[in-house]
């Protein structure tokens, strides 16, 4: 039940215009960091409280709300945000991605294609993609109102330097409609060409950061790279022990003490349909 | 011919204390211009104010583009004059650590002006990359260290390098070679004399070391308190300078 001592959704209805209004802008601005007044929210900030406080804007009674955390649902933090919302929004919520309106996501993007109307929000710790070479907030802000985005590309250059390939396989860099180029908070590079002419609204809330970025439907986005090191989506070798999929992102689990060790969908959701629907992994019991 | 630089009337203000005041002067293609004077001379505040990194107060300074000619960089677009900055003009610093990312590879520093116009192929990049190392001296195994393990004259040479990469037309350099040992000084002067020569770059080398301009520059200004005392030929200012304070700072640097 709803807890009563709480506007809906926990914050009040000015704040959620404030929140709605930069989600507008960005939205509007493809990959423009809009800042905004981050409020205090009841959870530490490496919880996401900046896709939180998105979530709570953007929600109305009539959603069901999906919360994953590197793919599951079931994770301590999924688990606590979802309840949050249960508490202070009385929402239906389900841990299916295609029954879900809104799905508020820390490290993934759901395997099964979003679709239109669908709203995914994103939990992001740094929003800077230039901050690892240019600390000054000052300078990254001209770098993105003039497009001076050489730093990129250095960070890469630098990892094929040392690494002899673009090693960088999260938070990988993008560059929005030939415009911004973004950070798509720290998903798998493996996720990077979902983020493109997706049917779905993505949102972006860095809490800490006090900024919201926004991709609306079917916006291009490309995963920047080198002629001769071209962007590629990498995922481990293997299908699914559990569902024999092929082409989902896998999370490698030690399943006994003697360091047994397989390949699982990191999708808890897309795993379980598929195993429903009678399909099964080698090393499904 | 056209001056590659038309400096004019070029006044800088630190609230009432004059940091630079009325200096003008015209600088053509190929030429090296010394700018010469004590410490607190204004030297610093003039050269940052024609490499656009401060606003003059008054003034002009008037570069011949490439694409539309003669253009005043102190009311043009700051994207524009961005552009210069990392095109046709090169800004060596007194301190390498200010003029390079301490935090990326020597490759990297060197392909940072590369990647800012364009260039996409890592393999093109290095290439050049390590060519320009060569160019200055550095050895090509160097190219994925980072300029922090590099001495003070290498972290110098690898600033130039990172600097004249994409072929600027004009150099600013700060004291380029200040607070380095007196051999590495001389071994620094002779690469930057010889690059000057090989690619017909235009520079202006702002120095309190009048050994430097000898070797570097074609023509002198001395400045005092701000303003430009004296300006002519190199060798006729030091040999037979004729304000009162040229003569004092040429005859100090010869009795050291
Ligand atoms: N940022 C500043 N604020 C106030 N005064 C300054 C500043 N920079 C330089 N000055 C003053 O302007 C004068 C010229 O300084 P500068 O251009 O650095 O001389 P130089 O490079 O010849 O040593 C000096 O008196 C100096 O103290
Ligand atoms: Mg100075």
């Amino acid at each position: 039940m709803t807890d009563h001592a709480y506007n809906f959704a926990y914050l009040d209805e000015q704040t959620k215009r404030m929140i709605r209004r930069a989600i507008l802008k960005g939205l509007a601005v493809p990959g423009y960091q809009v800042p905004f007044a981050s409020r205090e929210m009841p959870m530490p900030y490496g919880w996401g409280t900046g896709g939180v406080q998105v979530s709570a804007a953007v929600m109305t009674m009539d959603d069901t709300f999906k919360v994953i955390d590197q793919g599951a649902d079931d994770t301590t933090n999924a688990v606590s945000i979802r309840s949050f919302f249960q508490r202070t929004a009385g929402v239906k919520t389900t841990t299916k991605t295609a029954d879900a309106s809104v799905i508020q996501t820390r490290h993934r993007i759901p395997e099964e294609a979003l679709t239109e109307g669908q709203i995914l929000v994103y939990q992001v710790p740094i929003p800077e993609p230039l901050r690892f070479l240019e600390p000054r907030e000052s300078e990254t802000r001209k770098m993105h109102s003039l497009e001076e985005y050489g730093l990129m590309h250095v960070k890469l250059y630098e990892d094929i330097a040392r690494h002899g390939h673009i090693a960088t396989s999260y938070a990988y860099p993008v560059r929005v409609e030939g415009r911004y180029v973004m950070d798509p908070s720290p998903i798998p590079k493996f996720d990077n060409p979902k983020l493109g002419d997706m049917a779905a609204i993505q949102l972006f809330g860095a809490g800490r950061e006090q900024r919201i970025y926004a991709l609306p439907p079917y916006t291009n986005v490309v995963s920047l790279d080198f002629e001769d090191h071209p962007f590629e989506a990498s995922k481990a070798n293997h299908a699914c022990g559990m569902c024999g999929a092929e082409h989902s992102y896998l999370d490698e689990v030690i399943v006994d003490d003697a360091g047994g060790r397989m390949f699982v969908c990191s999708d808890t959701d897309f795993c379980e349909s598929r195993q429903q629907a009678g399909h099964m992994g080698k090393d499904a019991a | 011919m056209t001056p590659l630089l038309s400096v004019d009337g070029i006044t800088k203000r630190y609230g009432s204390h004059i940091g630079c005041a009325d200096v003008s002067f015209d600088l053509y293609p190929g030429e090296v211009m010394g700018i010469v004077g004590e410490s607190g001379s204004g030297k610093s505040t003039l050269l940052n104010c024609m490499a656009g990194h401060l606003a003059p107060d008054a003034g002009q300074v008037v570069f011949d583009t490439r694409a539309d000619g003669p253009r005043d960089t102190v009311t043009m677009s700051e994207p524009e004059r961005r552009m210069l900055s990392r095109t046709d003009w090169a800004f060596v610093h007194q301190h390498a650590r200010d003029g390079l990312r301490m935090g990326v590879s020597a490759g990297g520093n060197v392909g940072e002006r590369l990647m800012a116009v364009g260039e996409r192929n890592y393999g093109d990049i290095r290439d050049k990359a390590v060519d320009w190392l060569g160019r200055v001296e550095i050895a090509a195994d160097r190219v994925d260290d980072r300029p922090t393990t590099f001495s003070g004259g290498m972290q110098q040479r690898l600033q130039i390098a990172r600097n004249l990469v994409t072929g600027p037309r004009l150099v600013f350099m700060d004291e380029p070679t200040g607070g380095l040992d007196v051999s590495v000084q001389a071994r620094l002067l002779d690469l930057v004399r010889g690059l000057v020569r090989d690619m017909g770059l235009s520079a202006i080398i702002v120095t309190h070391d009048l050994a430097v301009v000898r070797l570097l520059a074609d023509r002198l200004m001395v400045m005092k308190s701000g303003h430009v005392v004296e300006t002519g030929l190199t060798d006729q200012v030091l040999d037979d300078p004729q304000h009162a304070y040229s003569q004092l700072l040429v005859s100090s640097v010869l009795q050291v």
